[in-house]
C-alpha cells in the first residue's frame, strides 16, 4: 500500500504555520425561486487549512451545502470570492471547474450515489478512468474496509456499505480535499460511527484536507475544528483542544 | 473498458425491450432505404452498362415502307451518330406441343450479321446464318418458357406462308428487358417471342426487299433529341412514317424507368418516416432515462467528468440502439434485395445483373440510421451536459400541473379522478402525446393507403376485364381488312359470337399540345369490347365528334365541345379537325374513340376492321387455335383470359406480399410507439400508481390509469390516419398515373375499419404487456425508492 505524502504542511504540525487550502472572501449566494430572493449564503469569511478534519455544523437550510457545492466546484457564487490556494475559483468557467474537480477534489454524498449498474470496484473505476494519478480501484476499497464485497452491485450492499463505497471512490485519485455532505445523513448510528471512523482513517494517514457538513451535533467532536452555521452565515469557529475517537461517539 | 463504456452497456441491457422496439422501427427504415435505394443504383448502373455495352438506340421509329436509299438521308441529320435500318413485323406462331397460338415479332437482322445498335447478346447457339431462309434466333425467356434449345424447331406464318424455322440461339436484347405482348398487360414469355431473322429472309417473306419499315437512330451526346424526331417525321412522312419515339416512350425502357421510379419514391417517402419516429422515440426514451440518472449525472460531473463526456455517454446509448436497429435493417434488407432481384429476373431480362445493394447504399442507410438516433437523443444528451452539478444533485421539482379552462370541462363533467389523471397526463406533455398519436396516425395512414391500393385494383380489375372488354378473344389483322371478313371469322370453330373494331394511329393537336395515340373505331352497339363511364353505362363514340379518355384530354387541354386537329398517320394519312364530343374515365392506355362508319367516310373507305373480338365455346378451343395457325391475315391474337389470369395472378402475388410489408410496418410502428409511451409513463407514474395501489385500488382500475392514457392516444390518432392515409392515397392516384395507367382514387369503409383494428389490437396488446409490469410492481420498493 502505498501512501502519498500530503503536499503542504499538516495541520498538526504545530508552531508552524498552518497552509491554507480554502480561502473564501464575502461569498454570497443568492436563490431567485419564483421571485422571491433567498439568500443562502450572506458574505463568508472562511479558511481551511490543510491536513485539517473541519466540521460544518448548522440545521438544514443554513447554507452548508450551498457552501460546500461551491468550495468543491459544483455550483457558482453570487458574490464574493473563492480561492483553493492559489486558484481562483470565481473566475472559473465550467470547464475550468470540471478540471478542478476532476483534478483536486473528492465527494461523498449523503445518498452515496453510486451508479447501481456498476459494482463497487467499477464506481471506483469511474474516477480512476479520469484521474491523473489515482490508485488501484482494489487499493481504495481495501482503504475502506471492503476488498470482499468489490463485485457486488450497491443493490446488494447495505447503506453503510454503500458509503464506504463512495468515500473510496472519493479518495481513489487521492484528492486534496474530500467534501462530505452529510456522510451519516441515511444511516443508523452504528454504521454512521463506521463511516465516520474511515474519514478520520483518510484524513490522518493520507492526510487529506477534509469537510464534513451534518446537522448533527455529536459529530462535531472528532473534528479539529467546527464552523457553526446559521442563515447563511458564519455564527462561530470552534477549535477542538481534545478530539473524540467516532468509536466515541453516539447518537 | 471505461466504467463508464461498462455502465453504457449494463444500461442498454436493461433497457433491451424499449431498445429492441425502437431498433426494429429503425430497422424497417434500413431495410427499406437498402433494398430500395440500393436496387435503384443496381438497376440503373445495370441498365446503363447493358445499354452502353450493347449501343442501345436513342430514337425509335416505324413507317408503313421506306425506300433503304432513304437511310444515308437519315444518317445524314445533324447529330445522328448511326442509323440502322430493319424490318419489324408481327407472325402468329405454332410451337410444337403448346395448344394455344403464341404471337411473335419478328426483327431483321443486318447483312453483315449482327446489328450495330441494339446489339443482340448472345445466351446459347449462333446468329442466324445471313443467307439462310429458315434459320432465327429467339429471345432466351421465350426460348426457356418453351423448352427451346438451339436446333429445335417452330414454324411460323410469315405473311400468309406456314414456314418452318430453325432455332439456332437464345438471344437477350436491351431493346427487350422487359417484353410485352400487344394487348397483354404483364409479361408472358411463352406466349409472346422476339424472333431475329436474316434481313434477307425477312424481306422475301414480307416483300420488303430494297426496303425498311422501322429504323433506329443513336445521336451524339451534343444533339437535341427533338430537333432530330422532327427532322425524322418529315422524311419519313411520305412512306407512312407513324411517327418517330425516343427512349421515353420505348416500351421496354418505359417500364423499367417505372420501375426504377416506384423504388426512388418509395426510398424517399417510407425510410424518412420511420427515421422521423426512431428520433422521436429514442428522444422520449433518453429523455427519461436522464431524468432518472439525473443524480447519476451530477456524480459524474461532481467527480470531474467533462460535459462533453456525458453529452457523449448518452448519445451512445442512442448509438447502440441504431447500431442494433442497423443490423437488423442490413439483414432484412440483404434478404429482401435478393427476393426483389428475384422478382426483377422473373420480370427483367439482362444478361447480367448486380443483384445486390451496393457498399453505398448499406453505409448510407447505418449513417442515416445512426444520425437519427443520435439526433433523437441530442436534446436529451445536451440537456444532461448543460445541467449544472448542484442542480443535478437535488431532486426535480414536481411536475408543474396547472387549472386550466379543460379541468374546468372535465369537472363539469363529474369524470372520476382516474380519468382526471388520464387527461392530465396527456395534456402534462402536449408534444410528447400529440406526437405519440402522429406516430400512430401514420400507422394508420400505412394501412389505409395500402388497402386503398388493394381496393383500387380491384376496381380496375373489374372496369376494365369485366365491363369493359368482356371478350374471350381478340383476333388482329395485319392490314386492315373489309368488314366481310367477320362472317370467315364467325365460322371459326367455337366462336360463338364476332363483332368487329377498327384501329387507325393518329397524331391529337391542341395548340401547343400534342399526343400520339391509337385511336379506336367503334361499331355501334359493340357488346364485347365497350367504352364504359364511371356509373358503368356502355357510352358509344357519336358519329361526326372524337371521345377521350379523361387522362387524355387533360394533356391536350381540351373541353368537350371543343375543337381538336386529328392528324392520321394511317390510312388517307390525311389532318381533321374535329369536335370532341365527351370525355371518359379509363384506367389503362390514352383512349381516343370515334364511330367507325363515321372513321369510314373519312378516309373514303368502305366498312373495314383491323380487329375482330369474339366469345368462344371453351369447349372447342383447341379447334379454334388449330384453325388460327392457318390464317393468312392474323398478325396477332390476345386470350383474354390469359391476359386477365397472369394479370390478376401477377397483382395477387404483388398485394399479398405488400399487404404482408405493410402490416408489418404498422404494427411495428404501433409497437414502437405504444410500448415505448406506455413504459415511460409507468415509469414515471410508477409512484403516482403504487400509490393508488396503497390507496386500496385494484389492479384493474390502476391499469386503467395506464392503459387509458395509451388507447386514448390511439383513438385520437384514428381519424387523423384516415386523413392522412386518404391524402398519401390521393398523391398515389397522381402521383402512378402515366400513360400507361391510372389508378382510381377508390375508398372503401373497409379499409379505414382494417386499418384502425390492426393499429388498436396492436397498441392494445403492447400496453397489455406493459399492465403485467405493473402487476408485479413492487409496492413498498416504489414508495421507498428516491425519484
Amino acid at each position: 500500500m502505498s501512501i502519498r505524502v500530503p503536499r503542504g504542511y499538516s495541520w498538526r504540525m504545530e508552531g508552524r504555520m498552518p497552509e491554507r487550502v480554502f480561502r473564501t472572501e464575502g461569498l454570497t449566494k443568492v436563490y431567485d425561486t419564483g421571485g422571491v430572493q433567498v439568500h443562502a449564503l450572506a458574505g463568508v469569511d472562511l479558511e481551511l487549512f490543510a491536513g485539517e478534519l473541519a466540521v460544518l455544523l448548522g440545521p438544514s437550510g443554513s447554507g452548508k451545502s450551498t457552501l460546500l457545492n461551491i468550495l468543491g466546484g459544483l455550483d457558482h457564487a453570487s458574490d464574493g470570492r473563492v480561492w483553493f490556494r492559489d486558484l481562483e475559483l470565481t473566475g472559473l468557467g465550467d470547464r475550468g471547474l470540471t478540471r478542478f474537480r476532476r483534478d483536486h477534489v473528492g465527494f461523498v454524498f449523503q445518498f452515496y450515489n453510486l451508479v447501481a449498474s456498476l459494482s463497487a470496484r467499477e464506481n471506483v473505476q469511474l474516477v480512476t478512468d479520469v484521474s491523473r494519478d489515482p490508485m488501484r480501484p482494489e487499493e481504495a476499497l481495501e482503504q475502506v474496509g471492503l476488498a470482499h464485497r468489490m463485485d457486488h452491485f450497491p443493490a446488494e450492499m447495505s447503506g453503510g456499505e454503500q458509503q464506504r463505497v463512495a468515500i473510496a471512490r472519493a479518495i481513489a485519485k487521492r484528492p486534496e480535499v474530500l467534501l462530505c455532505d452529510e456522510p451519516t445523513g441515511a444511516l443508523d448510528s452504528k454504521t454512521g460511527v463506521q463511516v465516520l471512523d474511515v474519514l478520520r482513517e483518510v484524513n490522518e494517514r493520507l492526510g487529506t484536507s477534509t469537510v464534513v457538513i451534518t446537522h448533527n451535533a455529536a459529530i462535531r467532536k472528532m473534528a479539529h475544528r467546527v464552523v457553526y452555521f446559521q442563515d447563511g452565515r458564519i455564527k462561530r469557529v470552534e477549535v477542538n483542544e481534545t478530539r473524540l475517537a467516532p468509536a466515541e461517539i453516539s447518537w | 473498458m471505461d466504467a463508464l463504456d461498462r455502465k453504457l452497456l449494463r444500461d442498454f441491457r436493461r433497457l433491451w425491450a424499449q431498445a429492441l422496439v425502437i431498433a426494429l422501427v429503425l430497422a424497417c427504415g434500413v431495410a427499406i432505404l437498402l433494398t430500395t435505394f440500393g436496387m435503384y443504383g443496381a438497376l440503373e448502373e445495370t441498365r446503363a452498362t447493358y445499354y452502353e455495352r450493347n449501343r442501345f438506340a436513342d430514337i425509335f421509329a416505324d413507317a408503313r415502307r421506306a425506300p433503304a436509299s432513304l437511310l444515308p438521308v437519315i444518317r445524314g441529320i445533324d447529330g445522328v451518330r448511326s442509323a440502322e435500318a430493319r424490318v419489324v413485323e408481327a407472325a402468329i406462331l405454332d410451337i410444337p406441343g403448346r395448344t394455344a397460338t403464341a404471337t411473335g415479332r419478328i426483327v431483321s437482322l443486318p447483312r453483315g450479321g449482327a446489328p450495330e445498335l441494339n446489339l443482340p447478346v448472345l445466351v446459347a447457339g449462333r446468329l442466324p446464318d445471313p443467307e439462310a431462309a429458315d434459320e432465327i434466333a429467339v429471345n432466351a425467356p421465350f426460348a426457356a418458357a418453351n423448352g427451346f434449345r438451339p436446333g429445335d424447331r417452330l414454324s411460323a406464318n410469315l405473311n400468309g406462308r406456314k414456314r418452318a424455322l430453325t432455332i439456332t440461339g437464345t438471344l437477350l436484347s436491351p431493346e427487350f428487358i422487359y417484353t410485352i405482348g400487344p394487348g397483354a398487360l404483364v409479361p408472358d414469355s411463352a406466349g409472346f417471342g422476339i424472333l431475329w431473322m436474316p434481313e434477307r429472309a425477312v424481306a422475301a417473306a414480307f416483300d420488303m426487299e430494297g426496303a425498311f419499315n422501322n429504323v433506329t437512330l443513336k445521336l451524339d451526346p451534343s444533339a437535341t433529341q427533338a430537333d432530330v424526331i422532327d427532322r425524322l417525321d418529315v422524311l419519313l412522312e411520305p412512306y407512312g412514317g407513324f411517327g418517330a419515339q425516343g427512349r421515353d416512350l420505348q416500351q421496354s425502357h418505359a417500364f423499367v424507368d417505372a420501375e426504377m421510379q416506384q423504388l426512388r419514391s418509395t426510398a424517399m417517402v417510407l425510410p424518412p418516416i420511420f427515421f422521423a419516429i426512431t428520433a422521436f422515440l429514442v428522444n422520449m426514451v433518453i429523455g427519461r432515462i436522464i431524468a432518472l440518472e439525473r443524480s447519476e449525472i451530477g456524480l459524474l460531473k461532481a467527480i470531474g467528468y467533462f460535459d462533453a463526456e456525458i453529452c457523449i455517454h448518452y448519445l451512445l446509448l442512442a448509438v447502440l440502439i441504431a447500431a442494433v436497429g442497423t443490423g437488423l435493417g442490413w439483414a432484412v434488407g440483404t434478404w429482401l434485395s435478393r427476393a426483389l432481384a428475384g422478382l426483377y429476373a422473373e420480370f427483367f431480362d439482362f444478361p447480367f445483373l448486380i443483384y445486390r445493394a451496393s457498399f453505398a447504399a448499406y453505409a448510407i442507410s447505418g449513417l442515416l440510421a445512426v444520425a437519427s438516433a443520435a439526433l433523437g437523443a441530442l436534446h436529451s444528451a445536451l440537456k444532461a451536459a448543460r445541467m449544472p452539478p448542484a442542480v443535478a444533485m437535488t431532486p426535480p421539482a414536481p411536475p408543474r400541473y396547472r387549472s386550466s379552462l379543460f379541468d374546468r370541462a372535465l369537472a363539469a363533467m363529474r369524470v372520476s379522478q382516474p380519468v382526471l389523471m388520464i387527461f392530465r397526463g396527456l395534456l402534462r406533455w402536449p408534444l410528447r402525446s400529440a406526437l405519440s398519436a402522429l406516430g400512430m396516425a401514420l400507422a394508420v395512414a400505412v394501412l389505409v393507403a395500402a388497402g386503398f391500393f388493394t381496393d383500387a385494383l380491384d376496381t380496375i380489375v373489374d372496369k376494365a376485364f369485366y365491363q369493359s372488354n368482356r371478350q374471350d378473344a381478340v383476333l388482329s389483322f395485319t392490314e386492315e381488312v373489309p368488314e366481310a371478313a367477320l362472317e370467315a371469322v364467325a365460322n371459326l370453330p367455337g366462336v360463338l359470337r364476332v363483332e368487329g373494331q377498327l384501329f387507325h394511329v393518329a397524331v391529337l393537336r391542341n395548340g401547343p399540345h400534342e399526343k400520339r395515340v391509337p385511336l379506336e373505331g367503334r361499331y355501334p352497339g359493340a357488346d364485347l369490347s365497350r367504352v364504359v363511364d364511371e356509373a358503368g353505362r356502355r357510352v358509344d363514340a357519336p358519329p361526326g365528334g372524337i371521345l377521350l379518355a379523361r387522362r387524355l384530354a387533360r394533356q391536350l387541354d381540351v373541353r368537350p365541345g371543343e375543337m381538336i386537329e386529328v392528324a392520321f398517320l394511317s390510312g388517307r394519312r390525311e389532318t381533321q379537325r374535329l369536335r370532341v364530343s365527351g370525355t371518359i374515365r379509363q384506367y389503362f392506355g390514352l383512349g381516343a374513340y370515334m364511330d367507325a362508319g363515321f372513321l369510314n367516310a373519312l378516309n373514303r373507305q368502305a366498312p373495314r376492321i383491323s380487329a375482330a373480338n369474339v366469345t368462344l365455346d371453351s369447349a372447342a378451343l383447341p379447334d379454334f387455335h388449330g384453325a388460327l395457325k392457318d390464317i393468312p391475315a392474323l398478325s396477332g391474337i390476345t386470350m383474354m383470359d390469359d391476359v386477365r389470369g397472369s394479370f390478376q395472378e401477377t397483382i395477387r402475388k404483388n398485394v399479398t406480399i405488400m399487404t404482408t410489408i405493410y402490416i408489418t410496418i404498422a404494427v411495428l410502428i404501433t409497437v414502437g410507439v405504444a410500448y415505448n409511451g406506455a413504459r415511460i409513463q409507468l415509469s414515471e407514474r410508477a409512484r403516482e400508481l403504487a400509490s393508488l395501489r396503497i390507496l386500496g385500488f385494484t389492479r384493474g382500475e390502476v391499469s386503467f390509469v395506464l392503459m387509458g392514457e395509451s388507447m386514448l392516444l390511439a383513438l385520437i390518432a384514428q381519424p387523423f390516419g384516415w386523413m392522412i392515409g386518404a391524402g398519401i392515397a390521393a398523391l398515389m392516384t397522381s402521383g402512378f398515373t402515366s400513360d400507361l395507367y391510372a389508378i382510381p382514387l377508390v375508398l372503401e369503409p373497409a379499409a379505414f375499419a382494417r386499418a384502425s383494428l390492426i393499429v388498436l389490437v396492436a397498441a392494445l396488446v403492447s400496453s397489455l404487456i406493459v399492465r403485467r409490469r405493473l402487476d408485479r410492481l413492487d409496492l413498498v420498493a416504489v414508495m421507498k425508492s428516491r425519484e
